[in-house]
């Protein structure tokens, strides 16, 4: 069969904060953008970010780029990759001003200034000066001020939505230049080829590899699949932050500025334990810590509830008016699904699977790179990712709060830029054969005559099972062996399960099946690095092997679809001030 | 716990028929009216058809009509139905795609024609932010926080009326986002632009749209006021 063929000057993928960030660099300067999401733009997860955008504004106290960038570097647990980091941290004001001109509607300090709070993991000067108070928000509801914002910008200088349209696969060039993607539109069930001189990838997460995540249903790691599909590598796969406060049994996100705005954690005793943890931050050290902080006192019997199976987040003493004023979604979300007004009771907290630090390895201006033969990088002509779905990387073993709206927005236009600035030495000529089209539509047409009898929810609860239980906050070699043995066999079983709904209106099992085989790369991707990774460092927690090993690991794990590992360097030299070199990471 | 709900494609069927599915809440993974629909796609029926994203409340993906009244499925308790039994039908006003899914093309196109985005012809530089004191940024809560569900504009008689000409709350709420939005100098034209007989001026003040908001908005009231400011604008 032959697949329609559009063309546009470029092709994005993903229409969160990444994603249009990107596409709207691109369409402001002219250019004819298509934007393919599975869901209308504003349904993209971006819109469940909480407590904020970090930037060093120094709107509430002094504050420095540079400290933002140690910081961010010390986070990392020092495999952030110093260059990149320079480049977000130094480019983050003008990223946040950008927005408020283009109306996010930020809460205001009383000077009319950006509001702005402390949040996990921020000093002043390098670490001896205390707490910095360095994250804008809009109330707690700046992702989806964010989102909204953009896609408003969006509609403005008229970008060319493909909303509920799903990216089955690259289309690769033989050779190895990448030309566009096959997408599907879900309302009909047609594909078409979508040929641009670039892809943007802004696929965003994959926490839906775990049971319990704060993330959205559709976080399935789309950008990784198709990625590691056509021979490409994914990069610290092994690196997955558990967010301290997700309400216990729903998994539903509270954001770290609850403890900006002066909350904190307690056990079944009333203690506000993170002091012993943390005695200079407390419950604002770094995610990693507070979430291994949480998850000891719960396994040494000092949890909360019936089953002390988690801790309280109290935030009573901060007063009605705090918590209406600048914590308003929060409330609503804890009266919803944890049945307490924190007005007046604790929160029941438990870690909850948050973010991927992995994912495409990118440098600062968004292009994918792999590594050739002598160890060097190498880029992918014609493919970008940015967002949660890169690793560009600027949050290495652990992101800071904050961070990762700020990653969105700084790479997104970096990526826009980048593409604008080489239109003309993308190669428009390259042939385009039939073949390479159709072995980017493959996975439609393999799904659409399965013949197994395996259940695809089955497949992809058994999975979320073993990632939860093997994978989780802390890890160790001989039970992560055992859920990697369960998770290839989980692997072999896709190729017998069935696609039952073969309709072409809104199939969402079709959906579901497309997205299964995604999480099932990324899931291996995880355990693969992580049995690799014979360390602790960030938010990777080897019980086996209790601390950070610089001689050995300070490098990126880079793994491709055959379960091949290699290694990457991480970027010690920073653009224009002299590197972080690793310290013992205390708060 | 029986489910029933509205079943129809499209493409493929003359008329739409309900169907009931038997669910143990006990057995979901989870409290809320969503997780029961997880968990028949996932055991019961793969076809059964609806939209989900955020699981939360706040991507405003799975609006539905439940028990008549439209809300969000995922932040609706499984325990607020106390006979046991629930009746989901599609947003109702809006083509239907297939089960519980909506064709939202004319929502969107009415969002669209309010133009929303911040309209400003000061020079731009990206050196500081604009100020806005809170007084003024405080005029926008109630009104940005909207996440386009549907759930008011398709429970509106006066849309299903007048679909083509008449905004919608939603559209309207977000026309008043940006009129009360301090930072925006295209205020006048922008209420001249809505001065027409349908635009605004088709809400019957049912109210309707404020009593199923799921975020507790009140576009009938941002309704009321932007017609007060229409007036004084044109005096």
């Amino acid at each position: 069969m032959t697949i329609p063929e559009h063309s546009f000057d470029a092709i994005i993928v993903g229409a969160g904060g990444a994603g249009m960030r990107a596409s709207l660099q691109l369409s402001r300067a002219g250019l004819n953008v298509a934007l393919v999401s599975k869901v209308f733009p504003t349904r993209s997860h971006t819109v469940s970010a909480q407590g904020g955008i970090t930037a060093a504004l120094g709107n509430v106290d002094d504050d420095n780029w540079m400290w933002h960038m140690f910081d961010t570097v010390k986070g990392s647990d020092y495999i952030g990759d110093q260059d990149c980091i320079e480049y977000m941290c130094r480019n983050a004001r003008e990223v946040v001003y950008e927005l408020e001109h283009m109306g996010l509607p930020f809460s205001r300090l009383e000077n009319g200034k950006i509001y702005q709070r402390p949040f996990g993991g921020q000093s002043k000067s390098f670490g001896t000066g205390g707490q910095a108070t360095r994250t804008s928000a809009a109330a707690d509801r700046t992702g989806h001020a964010l989102l909204h914002t953009l896609y408003q910008q969006n509609l403005k200088y008229s970008t060319i939505f493909f909303n509920e349209w799903y990216a089955l696969d690259l289309v690769k060039s033989d050779n190895g230049t990448i030309l566009g993607v096959v997408a599907l539109c879900i309302e009909t069930g047609e594909l078409a080829f979508l040929r641009g001189r670039a892809v943007i990838l802004a696929t965003g997460g994959a926490g839906q590899i775990y049971q319990s995540t704060t993330n959205a249903l559709i976080n399935t790691g789309d950008g990784i699949g198709m990625v590691l599909r056509s021979g490409f590598p994914a990069q610290d796969m092994e690196m997955w932050q558990f967010h301290p406060t997700g309400i216990a049994g729903s998994g539903v996100l509270v954001t770290e500025g609850c403890r900006g705005e002066g909350g904190y954690l307690v056990n079944c005793d009333g203690e506000r334990f993170m002091e012993r943890y943390a005695p200079n931050a407390k419950d604002l050290a770094s995610r990693d810590v507070v979430a291994r902080s949480m998850a000891l006192e719960i396994r040494e019997g000092r949890g909360c509830g019936v089953k002390k199976d988690h801790v309280y987040l109290k935030l009573d003493h901060l007063g009605e008016d705090v918590i209406k004023t600048f914590l308003p979604g929060i409330r609503e979300l804890s009266i919803t699904f944890a049945n307490s007004d924190p007005v007046r009771t604790p929160i029941p907290v438990v870690p909850t699977c948050h973010y991927m630090m992995g994912g495409i390895p990118t440098n600062k201006f968004g292009q994918v790179l792999i590594v050739d033969s002598n160890g060097k990088d190498k880029v992918v002509d014609g493919l970008y990712a940015v967002g949660e779905c890169a690793c560009v990387s600027v949050h290495g073993a652990n992101r800071l709060g904050g961070n990762s709206l700020l990653d969105l927005v700084v790479f997104g236009r970096a990526a826009g830029e980048h593409v604008m600035s080489h239109f003309n030495d993308f190669d428009t000529g390259l042939l385009i054969k039939n073949s390479n089209i159709e072995l980017a539509s493959e996975r439609f047409f393999r799904w659409n005559s399965s013949t197994g009898s395996v259940s695809i929810s089955e497949i992809r609860s058994e999975l979320k099972k073993v990632m939860q239980s093997d994978f989780g906050v802390f890890r160790t070699g001989k039970f992560m062996e055992v859920g990697l043995k369960k998770l290839i066999e989980l692997r072999d079983s896709v190729r017998n399960a069935k696609l039952f709904d073969l309709s072409l209106t809104y199939n969402m099992a079709r959906i579901e099946a497309l997205e299964l085989e995604n999480l099932v790369s990324v899931a291996l991707a995880a355990a693969f690095s992580a049995i690799k990774r014979t360390e602790s460092r960030g938010a990777h927690f080897r019980e086996d092997y209790q601390s950070r090993d610089d001689t050995n690991w300070l490098k990126h794990i880079i793994i491709y679809s055959d379960d091949r590992i290699s290694y990457r360097s991480v970027n010690e030299k920073p653009l224009t001030v002299p590197p972080f070199k690793p310290e013992v990471r205390k708060y | 716990m029986l489910i029933s709900i509205y079943r129809y494609d499209y493409k493929k069927d003359d008329d739409y028929i309900m169907q009931d599915y038997n669910v143990n809440p006990d057995d979901c993974d989870g409290v809320m009216l969503l997780d029961a629909l997880s968990f028949i796609k996932a055991n019961i029926d793969q076809t059964l058809t609806y939209r989900r994203s955020c699981g939360e409340g706040v991507c405003g993906s799975d609006a539905m009509s439940i028990n008549g009244k439209n809300g969000l499925a995922c932040i609706t308790p499984l325990a607020s139905f106390s006979d046991n039994k629930v009746i989901l039908r599609p947003l109702p006003g809006m083509p239907i795609i297939r089960d519980l899914v909506v064709d939202l093309t004319n929502f969107y196109s009415h969002y669209k024609r309010i133009k929303p985005y911040l309209q400003n012809d000061d020079s731009v530089s990206y050196d500081a932010e604009r100020l806005q004191s809170r007084a003024d940024r405080n005029k926008l809560d109630g009104l940005y926080e909207c996440i386009l569900c549907a759930c008011c504009t398709s429970s509106c008689p006066s849309y299903w009326w007048n679909p083509d000409k008449f905004l919608g709350p939603a559209a309207a709420l977000q026309a008043a986002r940006f009129v009360n939005d301090s930072r925006d100098t295209s205020v006048r034209t922008r209420l001249l632009e809505l001065d027409d007989k349908f635009n605004i001026f088709r809400c019957r003040t049912i109210m309707n749209c404020t009593y199923v908001c799921p975020k507790n908005l009140n576009p009938a009231k941002a309704i009321a006021e932007l017609r007060l400011q229409m007036l004084s604008n044109k005096l």
